[in-house]
């Protein structure tokens, strides 16, 4: 199943709908991956409030596609994690380090416009 | 594969089979009455078993059914398969807070998450994980 | 799963006596009523389970007798089992005490020997083969009922207090996007696992970004539940939270560096007041007195 990925000015938002098989994973990595460059956007939002597991390798797919998107000098921030889900995660080990999170889209939003905002236009200064 | 009212079994063949095993073993775990935190447990679990299945065995397969033990209720999840064994039980079972999240194989973590976990290998002739998750 | 192992209240050097056991049983049958009455009577006597009125009376000491008289029979200890929880699921409720428990089982105990005695009085020797089928049944029987009792009170209170646990919210929302969770006491996993969940909830709730987790009223912990709160801060952090700890004890701050945790990196505050600061301080706010004049009125 597609992730839809909407172009909200300068920001990618990637909902997710339903749990994904491994496949759908790394299929939202790729387009995330190109749409960035394709729109030059500053920064992508990964809704997961739909999902009801993380699992081992959702969350490595998630820092893959925050080191992939911060290579094109964009940020990453993943919202939308149900408390039960981080409960889950963290039990398990998966701290998602290094990873910006927020509560929903909403703050997700918030937050990307406080990171744009320091770091300017590019990819500089890094 | 065969999955009744009061046992799940899941042949583990492919990711979409952990998707499967996790959902059947979600609604298990609602059939058997436990809350929504819980089910995260469980349906997180049962990815992560699943996952290693996949990743490492031959015909492995996850099979879920309800637990009596005076006066707790609890369901049990297994993860069983036909090889190859792990050589060094000891050390997959060894737990570092700084996991690095990725695709070991993340027993310590159920560990963690589960009431009770028991694991038996042979190398060569394979594993059986059998963790239980009580109601509260 | 294992076959329950059946128990039976009749050792085996006695089951080829089973004569004897019907002779008492029949005994005990025949008399039933008179002997059910001279018990009541001395329940009422000894002023036990005076929570319960005198119809509730007889029909429990109905109910216990001729339970007691079958358990006798058949030797079969489930079937006593669960009258006895049933019982104390129905009585304790009531307020009827363990003492009034075991008291009433004595007291039939002793009833039914006196009417023993009385039965064999022409012979010592049969009621010397009585008193031997019917002492240890009644021991155990004693020992059934009350321990039933028992467990049953436990689980009840263990159930209340979860209970009043569970209705308390201890995670109190302070200021926009600021939360404080007050620990106070022993915690042990469970109790740890409860305000995890709640402290998460809170979060989604409030949609606090600060949570301020006190534990000044908590002693110690044992390693597990420092485990815990080092999750709970990385849980609290997926939801966009920040958790800053404070009034950590001296003692607590050792549990955690032993389990391996960084101490540097986690957010420590010495109290509770400082950790309110450092709150308002990462949510931007600053706080002045209404009678001062504010920094911009100073000129600052």
């Amino acid at each position: 199943m597609q992730v839809p990925i909407l172009k909200q000015g300068p920001y990618l938002i990637a909902s997710v709908q339903a749990a994904l098989r491994d496949a759908d994973l790394i299929s939202l990595r790729d387009s995330l991956t190109e749409k960035v460059g394709t729109y030059r956007s500053r920064g992508v939002i990964v809704d997961v409030t739909a999902l009801d597991v993380l699992d081992s390798f959702a969350c490595r797919t998630l820092s893959d596609i925050a080191a992939i998107i911060r290579l094109r000098g964009a940020h990453t921030v993943i919202v939308g994690i149900q408390p039960e889900v981080a409960f889950s995660m963290v039990q398990l080990g998966l701290k998602l380090e290094g990873v910006a999170t927020a509560l929903d889209l909403e703050e997700g939003l918030e937050y990307m416009n406080r990171r744009t905002k320091r770091m300017g236009h590019g990819q500089y200064g890094k | 594969m065969a999955s009744t009212e009061n046992e799940v079994r899941v042949l583990i063949k492919s990711d979409e089979d952990i998707l499967s095993a996790r959902q059947e073993g979600r609604e298990l775990g609602v059939r058997l009455g436990f809350g929504p935190p819980e089910l995260a447990v469980i349906a997180t679990a049962i990815s992560e078993l699943a996952r290693n299945l996949l990743l490492y065995a031959k015909n492995g397969s996850i099979i879920c059914w309800a637990i009596e033990r005076e006066p707790k209720k609890g369901i049990v999840i297994q993860a069983t398969d036909e090889g190859p064994g792990i050589p060094d039980v000891e050390a997959v079972l060894k737990d570092g807070y700084s996991t690095s999240g990725g695709l070991g194989l993340g027993l310590p973590g159920v560990r963690r998450m589960m009431d009770e976990f028991a694991i038996v290998s042979h190398k060569g002739r394979g594993t059986t994980v059998t963790t239980i998750k009580w109601k509260s | 799963m294992p076959a329950a192992r059946k128990r039976n209240l009749r050792p085996r050097s006695q089951r080829g006596s089973s004569d004897i056991f019907r002779e008492l049983v029949a005994h005990l049958r025949k008399n039933r009523t008179g002997l059910r009455e001279e018990w009541a009577r001395r329940i009422t006597e000894a002023q036990l389970l005076s929570a319960m009125s005198e119809e509730e009376i007889l029909t429990e000491t109905t109910s216990i007798y001729d339970n007691y008289v079958d358990v006798l029979e058949t030797g079969a200890v489930e079937a006593l089992e669960a009258y006895a929880r049933n019982l104390s699921e129905r009585i304790i409720p009531r307020g009827v005490e363990t003492h009034e428990v075991i008291g009433i089982v004595l007291l039939l105990r002793d009833v039914l020997l006196r009417s023993l005695f009385v039965k064999c009085k022409s012979s010592v020797e049969l009621l010397s083969r009585m008193l031997d089928a019917f002492e240890p049944a009644a021991r155990r029987i004693t020992v059934t009922v009350a321990v039933g009792f028992v467990h049953e009170r436990e689980r009840i209170i263990y159930e209340q207090q979860d209970a009043i646990r569970g209705l308390s919210t201890p995670v109190l929302p302070v200021r926009e996007g600021m939360l404080i969770l007050p620990i106070v006491g022993v915690i042990d996993s469970q109790r740890a696992r409860q305000l995890t969940g709640q402290l998460l909830r809170g979060i989604r709730a409030n949609r606090a970004k600060v949570v301020v987790i006190d534990v000044t009223g908590v002693p110690s912990i044992n390693s597990a539940v420092a485990n815990h709160l080092v999750l709970t801060v990385e849980a609290a952090r997926l939801l966009g939270a920040t958790a800053i700890v404070t009034g950590l004890s001296s003692e607590i701050a050792q549990t955690l560096v032993t389990i391996g945790v960084d101490l540097t990196k986690m957010n420590t505050v010495c109290d509770l007041r400082g950790g309110i600061e450092e709150a308002d301080r990462l949510l931007g706010f600053r706080v002045t007195r209404m009678d001062e004049p504010s920094e911009e009125e100073k000129g600052i």
